[in-house]
C-alpha cells in the first residue's frame, strides 16, 4: 500500500515537471512580445530593453525556466502585469464560485448518470438502455452554451423559476446560492453525464458478464445486491478513471458556463487575462487547474485502493 | 465441431452483412446536405454573409430573410450556411493531424519500453493542461486564423491518440500470434507494420470522428469566447456569440445556429459509434 | 433408489433467440435421486453447461429460451416458476459450482462477506450466528484456519482453496442438488483430486444429489453413479457408468472413448542414429521484481526461479515430454529454448551452436529456423487479419525466400496436414480449433525445422480432435525425422506419444527416463503422486476395462 502510495506520488512529479515545461514554453515560443504588452505601442526600444533586462528576458531559456519554477517553489507566482497585484492573490478573490460551481456539477453527475448507467447496463438492449444511449450521445453534441442558452431562455426567461444570471456566494444564504447555481451547475454537468453515465452502462455491461455475478445470481441474491454491491463496485475503476480525466473537461466547460452565467470565477478571469496579455496570471491558472488535476488523478488512483484489494495489498 | 465465437470475427465482412441502423443512415444523410451546403456554399446562401444592411437590424424571419437579420442588418440564413465551411474544415484538420502525429508516437510507446514511461509522462502532462484553456492562450498570443485555431485545438487531443494507439499495441503484443511472428524471425519494423499496426486502425477510425466532432465543439466555444477566428469570418461559434448580446430581444439568433451545430455534432457522434459498432466490437458502448 | 428424483428434466428444448433460432438443446430428458451423482459428459457445444444453467434459471437473458419440456425440481417446474421463486431456490435448494475459482468469487469482497450474503439471503439468523455457520461451513470443507480466510480477500487464497470456498457457499443450506460445471477443469490434477474425493464426501454426507459436467471421462469414472453422454444438445446414450464405459451401445461413445490416450505408455520405439539436435545444459531462468520504490523502502527483492539448473540432449527423430503442474517451470524452459526469454545462465545449444549469447533477430535467424513452436490456444497464435497463406510464408518471405515459391510450398504442406489447398486465401476464424492446430503445425514446418517445441499444443481441444492431431504429429514427425519437445500436463497424452520424459516441480528436474520406466516405475514420489492423482487412472477407456488390479 505505501510503495503503491509512494510510486503514485512519484509520477506525479515528472508530470507536473512537463505542464511546466509545456506552459513555459507555449508563453515563450509564441510571437507576441511581453515587454511590449507591458510598455504599450507607444514605448522607445531603449524601454523595451529595460523592462527585457527587469524581466529576465535576456537570459537563456534554461536559466529562466529555472529562475520561474524556482520563484514559484517559494510561492512567489508573480504580478499581474495589468493591476499590478500578485497573481495568487487575485485567483484567491475568483476561486470560490468557479469551486462552487465545480462541486455542484459533480454532485449533479453522480446523482444522475451512476443510476442511468448502472439501468441502462441492466436492462441492456431495452427501451431503458436506448433512451440513456440516446440522452448521452445528445449531451455530447449539444455545445455547453448551448445548453446554457436553452437552460435559460426555458427555465429563467419562458418560466421565471430561476434567476437569469448572476452568482450569490454561500456566506448569503444557501436558499439565494442554490438558486443561482442550479441552472449552470446543470449546463456545466450535461456533457460530464453524458460521459459518466456512457461510461458506467460500458463498464457495468463487461462486468455483469463476469463469473462472481454468476455465482452471486446463483446464491438466490436479489437484483438490487448484485448490481450494486458485486458489479458497481467492481465497475468503478473505470468510471472513476473517466471522472479524473474528464476533469479538464470540466475546467473548459467552466471557462464556458461562467460567460454564459455571467458568474466572476476563474474562468472569467482567465479569458481576460489572455485578451490583456497577462502572462504572469496567465501562466499561474493554466499551472493551478493543471495542479489541480494531477492532484485529482492522484487521489483517483488511490482510491482503486480503496475499492480493489488487490492494489492494497500489492 | 463449429469454429470458435472467440474474439477472432472476420474485420470485414461485419461491415458487408447487417444493414445500418436508421438513426445511422439518418446521421450519414445529415451530413451529406451539411457537406454539400458547406461545398456549394454561395449557390445555397440568399446573400452574401457579410452583407451590411442598417435598414434590415433584428429582423425576424420572413420569405427573404429565411432565418431573420442579426444586428448588422445581415441575413442569418447565408451566415449559417457559410459557417459551415470553417467548422467541417476545422473539424478535418484536427482529427487528421491528431491521428497522424499520434499513431507514431503511440506505436514507439507501445513497442519500445524504455521510451514509454518518458513518452506517457509527457503526455500525462500535456493531458493535466485543459484543452481550452492551451487552446485560448495560444490562440490569442498569437494571430487567430485558421491554421493557428486547427494547432490549438489539435494539440492536447493528441495525448488520447497516443493512449489509444499504446494500449492496442500493449494488448496486440501479449497474443500469441506476434510471439509466432518472433519466432518466424520478422524484424521488429515490419512485426510492427504487419501485425500491430493493422489492430490500432479500426479503433484510430472511430477515435478520428470522435476528435472530429470534439473539434468543432471547441472551436464553436473559442469563437463563443471571443478567442477564435477574427469575427469578420463567421462561424457558428461567432454568430452565436454576436447573437447572445440580443438573446432577450431575438433567442434565434442563437438558436438557429445551435440548432445547425448541435446537428451536425450529432450527426458525426453517431456515425462514429456505428463505425465503432461494427469495426471494433470489443468497445461496444465505449466512448472517448 | 426408491425414493423420488431431486431433478427430473423432461424433454427440456433450448434455443437461441437470435433471428434465426438455432436449437442448442433438443429435448434431453434424466433424473437424478438423492444421494446420487450423474454426469453429464460431451465435448464443446454439446450442450452440456446449458442444461446446468437451465436448471438455475440462469440463461442469459435475450440470448437463450427454453422452448419447451420441463425441468422438475421436487416437482416444481423451474422453467415456470417467477422469478421470485427460482431466486428463493437458488443458494438453499440449489446451489452450483463453477468451472473458474479464479474468477467465481468476487475479487472486490471479502470470503465472509461473500459466505455471509448465501445466510442472509434465505435464513433469518443474527449476526454471531451466520458467522458461526460460516467458520462451520469453511471446517468442514477442510479449509484451514477458517478464521483467517474469513477474513480474506479471494486474490489471497490458492485456486484449490477458493474452489473449497465456493463448494462450503454452495452447500452452506443443505441443498437437494448440487450442480458442478467443470469444477475441477482449471485445477491441477493434485488439486484436483482433493476437490473430486471432497464433492464426493459431502454428497453421501449430505445425501445430496450432484449434476456433474464434465469432457474429462477420467472424472467420470472417478465421481460418477451414473452417466449421461451428450452430443449436439442430445443424450445419446445413458446408463450406469461401469456399464457405459465397458459395454458402450453406441458408436458415438466407442469412438469417444478410443480417442482417450491410455495412462499405459507405449512401446518405446527404438532409436536410430544419434544425431543431438538441441542440448540445454544447467539453464537457470530467474525472473525478479524489484520497483525502484521497494528498494528504496528497503523492500527484499522478489524473485522467482522458474527454471533451475535444467539439463536435457534431444536427438533428431525422438520426442521428450516435460511434464509438470502449473508454475512448474516447464512452459519458461521452452520459451528459453526459443529465446522469447533470454535464460538468466546456461547454455542452449542448437546443431551445435549455443544460442544464449546470440543478440538480434538477425543472429538467432538460424536457431529460429530450426526449433519452431506451437503454441496452446489456436484461435490466438493465428493472426486474425491475415489469410492462411500470407501467415503460412511469413517465415519464409523473412528468410528471403521467392513470394510465389513459399506460397506453391505452403500449399504443399496444407496438403501434408490434411487441409485443402483452397485454405491458403481463407482466414483463421473460418477454421475449427483442430483445423486451426494443423495450420499451426503447416506454420512451423514451412520454416524445415530439426526440433518442433508443442507446448500444451493439444489441452485446449476436444478429446477426439485431440487425437486427431496427435496423430498428424505423429506422422509429420516420422516424416520429417524431426525432433519433438512436448510440454504437457496430461500424463495421458506424454504417455502415448512420449520416448523420454522429464517431471518438472518448482523449476527443478524430479525425475528423467524413458517414458516408460518414469511413467510406469516412477522412483520420486512427486512423479507417483502425480500419476496417483490422475483421473481413471485404472481404467483403460480405449479397452473398456479396469486396469487398476492389474497394476
Amino acid at each position: 500500500m505505501l510503495s503503491y502510495f509512494l510510486r503514485r506520488l512519484l509520477t506525479a512529479i515528472p508530470v507536473m515537471f512537463f505542464v511546466a515545461v509545456f506552459i513555459f514554453l507555449l508563453l515563450r515560443l509564441t510571437p507576441g512580445d511581453p515587454a511590449q504588452a507591458i510598455a504599450g505601442d507607444q514605448a522607445t526600444p531603449a524601454q523595451l530593453e529595460q523592462i527585457r533586462e527587469s524581466l529576465g528576458l535576456n537570459e537563456p531559456l534554461s536559466t529562466q525556466f529555472f529562475t520561474w519554477v524556482g520563484r514559484m517553489a517559494k510561492g512567489d507566482f508573480g504580478q499581474s502585469l495589468i493591476s499590478q497585484q500578485p497573481v495568487l492573490q487575485m485567483i484567491g478573490q475568483r476561486i470560490g464560485p468557479t469551486i462552487a460551481l465545480a462541486l455542484t456539477a459533480m454532485g449533479l453527475t453522480v446523482l444522475i448518470s451512476l443510476p442511468m448507467g448502472v439501468l441502462a447496463a441492466w436492462r441492456h438492449g431495452g427501451l431503458t438502455d436506448r433512451a440513456v444511449m440516446a440522452f448521452s450521445v445528445i449531451g455530447f453534441s449539444v455545445p455547453i452554451f448551448v445548453i446554457g442558452y436553452v437552460l435559460i431562455g426555458v427555465f429563467a426567461v419562458n418560466l421565471r423559476w430561476f434567476p437569469v444570471q448572476g452568482y450569490k456566494p454561500l456566506a448569503d444564504g444557501f436558499w439565494p446560492f442554490a438558486h443561482r447555481i442550479f441552472l449552470p451547475g446543470l449546463a456545466l454537468a450535461s456533457i460530464y453525464i453524458a460521459l459518466v453515465s456512457r461510461m458506467t452502462r460500458a463498464s457495468m455491461l463487461e462486468v455483469l458478464r463476469e463469473d462472481y455475478v454468476r455465482t452471486a445470481r446463483a446464491k438466490g441474491l436479489s437484483e438490487i445486491v448484485v448490481l450494486f454491491r458485486h458489479a458497481l463496485r467492481n465497475a468503478a475503476i473505470p468510471i472513476l478513471t473517466v471522472v479524473g480525466t474528464g476533469f479538464a473537461m470540466m475546467i473548459s466547460g467552466v471557462v464556458v458556463t461562467e460567460t454564459v452565467f455571467n458568474i466572476p470565477g476563474l474562468g472569467r478571469l482567465v479569458v481576460d487575462a489572455v485578451l490583456a496579455r497577462d502572462y504572469p496570471l496567465i501562466q499561474a491558472i493554466i499551472l493551478l487547474t493543471a495542479g489541480t488535476y494531477v492532484v485529482i488523478n492522484l487521489l483517483i488512483d488511490l482510491s482503486y485502493a480503496l475499492t480493489d484489494p488487490r492494489i492494497r495489498y500489492q | 465441431m463449429k469454429p470458435s465465437q472467440s474474439a477472432q470475427k472476420a474485420p470485414r465482412s461485419r461491415l458487408l452483412t447487417n444493414p445500418p441502423h436508421w438513426t445511422t443512415v439518418l446521421a450519414l444523410v445529415v451530413l451529406v446536405i451539411i457537406v454539400a451546403i458547406a461545398v456549394f456554399a454561395p449557390a445555397v446562401a440568399n446573400f452574401e454573409p457579410t452583407q451590411l444592411n442598417a435598414m434590415m437590424r433584428l429582423k425576424p424571419a420572413d420569405d427573404t430573410y429565411w432565418m431573420g437579420t442579426d444586428s448588422y442588418g445581415r441575413d442569418l440564413y447565408s451566415r449559417v450556411i457559410y459557417g459551415a465551411q470553417v467548422s467541417l474544415l476545422v473539424g478535418a484538420g484536427v482529427s487528421i493531424g491528431a491521428l497522424v502525429i499520434g499513431l507514431p508516437l503511440g506505436l514507439l510507446a507501445g513497442w519500445f519500453r524504455g521510451l514509454d514511461a518518458v513518452l506517457m509522462r509527457m503526455m500525462d502532462g500535456m493531458m493535466a493542461i485543459p484543452g481550452i484553456l492551451l487552446a485560448i492562450a495560444i490562440v490569442a498570443l498569437t494571430d487567430a486564423g485558421l491554421t493557428t485555431v486547427i494547432i490549438a485545438i489539435m494539440l492536447p487531443e493528441i495525448p488520447q491518440v497516443v493512449r489509444l494507439v499504446r494500449s492496442r499495441v500493449l494488448s496486440t503484443r501479449s497474443e500469441t500470434f506476434v510471439d509466432a511472428a518472433v519466432l518466424l524471425g520478422t524484424p521488429p519494423l515490419r512485426l510492427i507494420w504487419r501485425h500491430l499496426l493493422p489492430s490500432t486502425i479500426a479503433p484510430l477510425i472511430v477515435q478520428g470522428t470522435y476528435i472530429y466532432a470534439s473539434a468543432i465543439l471547441t472551436e464553436a466555444a473559442l469563437s463563443f469566447l471571443g478567442v477564435g477566428i477574427g469575427t469578420e469570418t463567421p462561424t457558428w461559434g461567432n454568430i452565436m456569440a454576436e447573437g447572445r448580446l440580443y438573446f432577450a430581444l431575438n433567442p434565434w439568433l442563437v438558436y438557429w445556429p445551435a440548432i445547425v451545430l448541435s446537428l451536425c455534432i450529432l450527426s458525426i457522434n453517431l456515425l462514429g459509434d456505428a463505425l465503432r459498432d461494427r469495426l471494433d466490437p470489443k468497445m461496444k458502448g465505449r466512448s472517448i | 433408489m426408491t425414493s423420488a428424483p431431486v431433478l427430473s428434466v423432461r424433454d427440456l428444448k433450448v434455443v437461441t433467440t437470435a433471428r434465426n433460432p438455432a436449437e442448442i438443446l433438443k429435448g434431453i430428458s434424466f433424473d437424478i435421486f438423492p444421494g446420487e451423482t450423474l454426469c453429464l459428459v460431451g465435448e464443446s457445444g454439446s450442450g452440456k453447461s446449458v442444461t446446468s444453467l437451465v436448471s438455475m434459471d440462469l440463461l442469459p437473458r435475450g440470448e437463450l429460451a427454453v422452448a419447451g419440456g420441463e425441468v422438475l425440481l421436487n416437482d416444481e417446474d423451474i422453467t415456470k416458476a417467477s422469478p421470485s421463486r427460482t431466486r428463493a431456490l437458488r443458494g438453499s435448494e440449489m446451489a452450483m459450482i463453477f468451472q473458474e475459482p479464479m474468477t467465481a468469487l468476487n475479487p472486490v469482497l471479502t470470503i465472509g462477506l461473500q459466505m455471509d450474503e448465501v445466510f442472509r439471503a434465505h435464513r433469518d439468523m443474527r449476526k454471531p450466528e451466520r458467522k458461526a455457520a460460516a467458520l462451520e461451513a469453511f471446517e468442514s470443507v477442510s479449509l484451514p484456519d477458517p478464521a483467517r480466510i474469513y477474513d480474506s480477500f479471494p486474490h489471497q487464497l490458492s485456486g484449490g482453496q477458493r474452489q473449497r470456498v465456493m463448494i462450503a457457499m454452495a452447500l452452506a443450506l443443505k441443498p437437494k442438488l448440487l450442480i458442478a460445471d467443470e469444477p475441477t477443469t482449471a485445477l491441477d490434477v493434485t488439486t484436483q483430486k482433493q476437490i473430486l474425493e471432497l464433492i464426493q464426501r459431502l454428497k453421501e454426507e449430505q445425501n445430496t444429489a450432484v449434476l456433474f459436467i464434465t469432457h474429462d471421462m477420467g472424472v467420470v469414472v472417478d465421481i460418477a453413479d451414473r452417466v449421461c453422454v451428450m452430443r449436439h444438445g442430445e443424450i445419446v446414450e445413458t446408463g450406469k457408468v461401469q456399464d457405459v464405459l465397458s459395454q458402450p451401445k453406441e458408436q458415438y461413445t466407442r469412438d469417444l472413448l478410443a480417442a482417450v490416450p491410455s495412462l499405459t505408455p507405449r512401446k518405446a520405439r527404438p532409436q536410430e542414429g544419434q544425431e543431438k539436435v538441441l542440448e540445454l545444459i544447467g539453464v537457470n531462468k530467474i525472473f525478479s521484481f524489484q520497483s525502484f520504490i521497494s528498494k528504496l523502502l528497503g523492500h527484499e527483492e522478489h524473485s522467482v526461479h522458474a527454471v533451475n539448473d535444467v539439463s536435457f540432449r534431444l536427438d533428431r527423430g525422438r520426442t521428450l515430454g516435460i511434464v509438470g503442474e502449473s508454475g512448474s517451470g516447464k512452459s519458461s524452459v521452452a520459451r528459453c529454448i526459443l529465446r522469447l526469454e533470454d535464460p538468466t545462465s546456461g547454455a542452449v545449444v542448437v546443431n551445435g551452436n549455443d544460442i544464449v549469447p546470440l543478440r538480434g533477430q538477425k543472429a538467432l535467424a538460424e536457431a529460429r529456423r530450426a526449433v519452431q513452436m506451437i503454441f496452446q490456444d489456436p484461435n490466438r497464435s493465428l493472426n486474425p487479419r491475415l489469410r492462411v497463406g500470407e501467415s503460412l510464408i511469413e517465415g519464409p518471405l523473412n528468410s528471403g525466400e521467392a513470394r510465389a515459391e513459399a506460397m506453391a510450398r505452403a500449399g504443399d504442406i496444407l496438403e501434408i496436414v490434411r487441409l485443402p489447398r483452397e485454405s491458403l486465401d481463407r482466414y483463421p476464424h473460418q477454421f475449427s480449433g483442430g483445423q486451426r492446430q494443423r495450420i499451426a503445425i503447416a506454420r512451423a514446418l514451412m520454416m524445415s525445422p530439426d526440433v518442433i517445441v508443442a507446448d500444451e499444443a493439444v489441452s485446449a481441444l476436444d478429446v477426439s480432435v485431440q487425437a486427431q492431431v496427435l496423430e498428424l504429429l505423429a506422422e509429420v514427425q516420422k516424416r520429417q525425422n524431426l525432433a519433438v519437445l512436448f510440454i504437457t500436463h496430461d500424463l495421458r497424452v506424454a504417455a502415448q506419444i512420449c520416448d523420454d520424459v522429464m517431471v518438472m516441480q518448482r523449476g527443478k528436474v524430479v525425475e528423467f527416463g524413458p517414458a516408460e520406466q518414469v511413467l510406469a516405475h516412477p522412483q520420486h514420489a512427486y512423479t507417483r503422486d502425480l500419476i496417483n492423482a490422475a483421473p481413471g487412472r485404472d481404467w483403460d477407456f480405449a479397452k473398456g476395462r479396469n486396469i487398476g488390479a492389474l497394476v
